[in-house]
């Protein structure tokens, strides 16, 4: 590993300060991505300023809308009783991902943030990677692929965002508050990240020195019911190959409104709003569900090792609306 | 360089790549002046001289390497020692009281809940906290939420079986 100075400040400013006026410096979380990261020499800091004693850290629940601290983690999240009752699916893929010793470290602003798990990513005697040194070529195109994304990407990189929480979270339209060199503003999720064939190189619009302090996720109205679904390789502590979030408020037999997000397929957290289109004030037909999935499917960009992915996401979504319709039909 | 304590001597370039963390570990005071990319897995094996941990994957699949910091199963591979600063760590040498083993310890032998041993101080020290978070409800439960412990061997249903009984309180 590299050496790097550390740095741990007990304010936000301080922190922001202290990493705006470093070009090689790196603010550090939970660590359960970074540190990784840096011992295999794929990120190399100089200066790590350790966030975690920043008072970033808790849940303030309000009448439409839940604040989290940056630093709050996911087992913190996922036992918030809020959560479980109004945001259902946020907890099942909290709870769905990584394990529980990980879940204990990592924060809900890191998990947003973490680095694709692509294998080429992340070997760094690999050197086709674009998303690593721009235009060096992408040997996941190429080579062996499985868990790699097939919806916003194009032949320059097909890197995966694999974070669970962070596809209901786009579902139900979180946003972030954001203290930069520049002062505060917010983003909204669905304009957070960068399709990887936007730009291979780019993950996110976040500058060099900002840093995400709140999350704020709305909840979900009464009488909505929603669901995560997560296809994997293993029955646990596994990344998905597809997952499905699905929100939605029945109105007899009837969908009223709905929201859906898929994981596992996109270069970011993938928010279907063609499917959501498609079946909002319709019957509930399990027909219509698997041509909402293609309709999402059909700019998909697959090599031989991830085909198998659009089939999978349609029939991942297309199941995942028949049980939360199910207790309509 | 800026730690939360400053130390009495000017700080020297080497000194700039070094850190002085202050913690507690199983109960006793511990200081270590280490590199500033000591994970808290090597302070404990290699500054603390506690090899109880055990160093498997290094890089946050295996949870062999599982402490608790402030109650709560972390990875030690994947946190730096400098992150302990002020915090509790207890390592699988600090499970056990003072008038024997901790109850798991005792059903992991008589379970025979392990063939090499290599994952078993990880799979206590997750499974103490299983129990504390109140999840050894059902055998379902319990792998789901020991998951994060792999065990090569593949002793698994017996460590099942072991965290079932102490749950139960069988013991």
């Amino acid at each position: 590993m590299r050496a790097f100075l550390y740095d741990r400040p007990t304010a936000v400013g301080e922190a922001v300060a202290a990493v705006a006026a470093d070009p090689q410096a790196a603010f550090l979380a939970g660590g359960t991505t970074q540190v990784d990261l840096m011992k295999d020499g794929v990120w190399t800091p100089d200066r790590l300023v350790d966030i975690t004693r920043l008072p970033l850290r808790g849940i303030l629940v309000e009448s439409q809308q839940l604040k989290v601290g940056a630093l709050t983690t996911m087992e913190q999240l996922a036992a918030e009783p809020v959560v479980e009752q109004r945001l259902t699916f946020v907890r099942e893929a909290l709870l769905l991902g990584a394990s529980v010793q990980l879940r204990n470290m990592a924060t809900i602003g890191g998990n947003l943030l973490q680095r694709t798990r692509c294998r080429y990513f992340r070997d760094p005697t690999v050197s086709a990677c674009n998303r690593r040194s721009p235009d060096s070529g992408c040997a996941a195109v190429d080579n062996v692929a499985r868990m790699h994304a097939v919806l916003g990407v194009d032949e320059r990189c097909i890197a995966l965002h694999a974070s669970d929480v962070a596809v209901p979270l786009i579902a139900v339209e979180a946003s972030v508050l954001v203290d930069g060199p520049s002062g505060q503003r917010r983003i909204p999720l669905t304009e957070f990240w960068v399709r990887a064939d936007e730009g291979p190189s780019i993950e996110n619009v976040l500058g060099h020195g900002d840093l995400i302090t709140e999350i704020d996720i709305p909840l979900l109205p009464q009488g909505w019911r929603s669901g995560y679904l997560k296809v994997r390789d293993r029955a646990s502590y596994e990344f998905a190959l597809t997952s499905a979030a699905v929100a939605l408020q029945m109105d007899g037999d009837m969908i009223g409104d709905i929201r859906i997000a898929l994981g596992g397929v996109g270069s970011v957290p993938w928010r279907a709003r063609e499917a959501e289109e498609m079946l909002r004030g319709t019957h509930v037909d399990p027909v219509r569900f698997e041509q909402a999935g293609r309709a999402v499917m059909a700019s998909a960009f697959t090599v031989p090792g991830t085909a198998f992915k659009v089939d999978l996401a349609v029939r991942t979504l297309s199941r995942q609306l028949l049980t939360m319709t199910e207790a309509s039909r | 360089m800026k730690t939360t304590r400053t130390t009495a001597r000017a700080p020297s370039a080497q000194d700039q790549y070094t850190v002085d963390v202050f913690t507690v570990v199983n109960g006793a005071p511990a200081q270590w002046r280490v590199d500033t990319r000591t994970t808290l897995l090597e302070a404990l094996r290699d500054t603390a001289g506690l090899t109880g941990t055990k160093r498997g994957c290094d890089q946050g699949a295996c949870g062999a390497c599982t402490v608790h910091v402030d109650g709560q199963r972390v990875l030690s591979c994947l946190m730096l020692a400098a992150q302990v600063d002020g915090r509790q760590v207890t390592t699988v040498e600090g499970l056990a009281g003072e008038l024997g083993p901790h109850p798991l310890q005792e059903a992991f032998m008589r379970h025979d809940a392990f063939q090499c041993g290599f994952c078993t101080p990880g799979q206590l020290m997750s499974a103490a906290c299983l129990l504390r978070e109140g999840r050894a409800g059902s055998d379902a439960d319990i792998r789901e939420y020991m998951s994060g412990n792999l065990c090569r061997c593949g002793a698994y249903d017996n460590i099942v079986a072991a965290i079932r009984d102490v749950a139960k309180g069988t013991d």
